[in-house]
């Protein structure tokens, strides 16, 4: 029964979900025409991207990865009207963050690292894609009920136990396991629903 | 690539994008407001000499004071225009 109710609820978020999350390209839109609330809602989209790249893929120690991601904010918030394709904002934002970690890289190097080649190898090509995959798999999160969502950004994204996600979520740390199983299964079948079984395959545009 | 296999993948990849901490995330939210306060902070040096060199002084404490989080693009943006 309750998986039933689950799949309907989740159904129901879905659908309320992708008719209420705006693209990427019209919160560019709502962005440049000055919508503070559009902008809160960007950095918001874009926030887990920015520190994966930085910490994971770049692997910078926390006070660089700070100063790395308020950087890429405060020039996407200057040059936001310089971008020639709102649906490219993704992949825009992507490489300016790449460029970023490589000129933090440089300037705490005591060597010259003058070849810039070696330095985007710092940042392995496998990691860069499966952040791309991440990316594709945390929006797809929205398709689910807020219940799914919750629970699987607590256990796998936040590193909660079960102990803590019950206490918050005021569920028996008995069922959190199954939950958590059933709300994976569930994400899994609307990546198959879509067509998506390779999550980041859509997400390889670059921006020149 | 079996289901099991798929749904570990998706667990790792969700596992993958933690959130930054709530600071970083609310300083970026408010940049607008944040260089709206700039402005105020570069005019107010503009006219008041000694609020001027009280800047320059220390511009992190500056922006605190102003309610403003002193990020390093925001701390570079102010001593460029105060210098200017």
């Amino acid at each position: 029964m309750e998986a039933a109710r689950d799949d309907g609820e989740a159904a129901s978020s879905r659908s309320a979900a992708l008719s209420a999350e705006p693209t990427d390209a019209q919160l560019v839109q709502r962005c440049r025409g000055g919508d503070e609330a559009a902008w809160g809602e960007l950095v918001d989209r874009f926030s887990r991207y920015v520190y994966a790249i930085a910490t994971q893929a770049f692997r910078l120690p926390e006070h660089d990865a700070e100063d790395v991601f308020q950087e890429v904010f405060a020039r996407v918030y200057e040059r936001l009207g310089d971008l020639r394709d709102d649906d490219a904002v993704r992949p825009w934002i992507g490489q300016l963050t790449r460029r970023l970690c490589i000129d933090r890289l440089r300037s705490g190097s005591r060597e010259q690292l003058a070849d810039e080649d070696a330095l985007e190898g710092i940042a392995a090509d496998d990691a860069i894609a499966e952040i791309e995959q991440a990316f594709d798999v945390h929006e797809a999160l929205a398709g689910l009920s807020e219940s799914c969502q919750e629970i699987l950004d607590r256990f796998f994204a936040r590193d909660e136990s079960y102990r803590v996600i019950g206490e918050a979520l005021e569920l028996p740390p008995g069922t959190i396991a199954s939950r958590i199983s059933r709300c994976l299964g569930k994400l899994r079948d609307n990546f198959d629903d879509e067509g998506r079984n390779q999550p980041g395959a859509a997400s390889s545009e670059q921006v020149t | 690539m079996s289901a099991h296999h798929d749904i570990e993948h998706l667990a790792r990849l969700i596992g993958m994008f933690p959130p930054p901490p709530d600071a970083w995330v609310r300083a970026a939210r408010e940049l607008p407001q944040a260089r709206r306060e700039l402005d105020g902070i570069v005019a107010r040096a503009e006219a008041d000499a000694e609020f001027r060199a009280a800047l320059i002084t220390d511009l992190e404490s500056a922006l605190r004071a102003e309610g403003v989080e002193p990020t390093r693009p925001l701390l570079d943006e102010l001593r460029r225009r105060v210098a200017d």
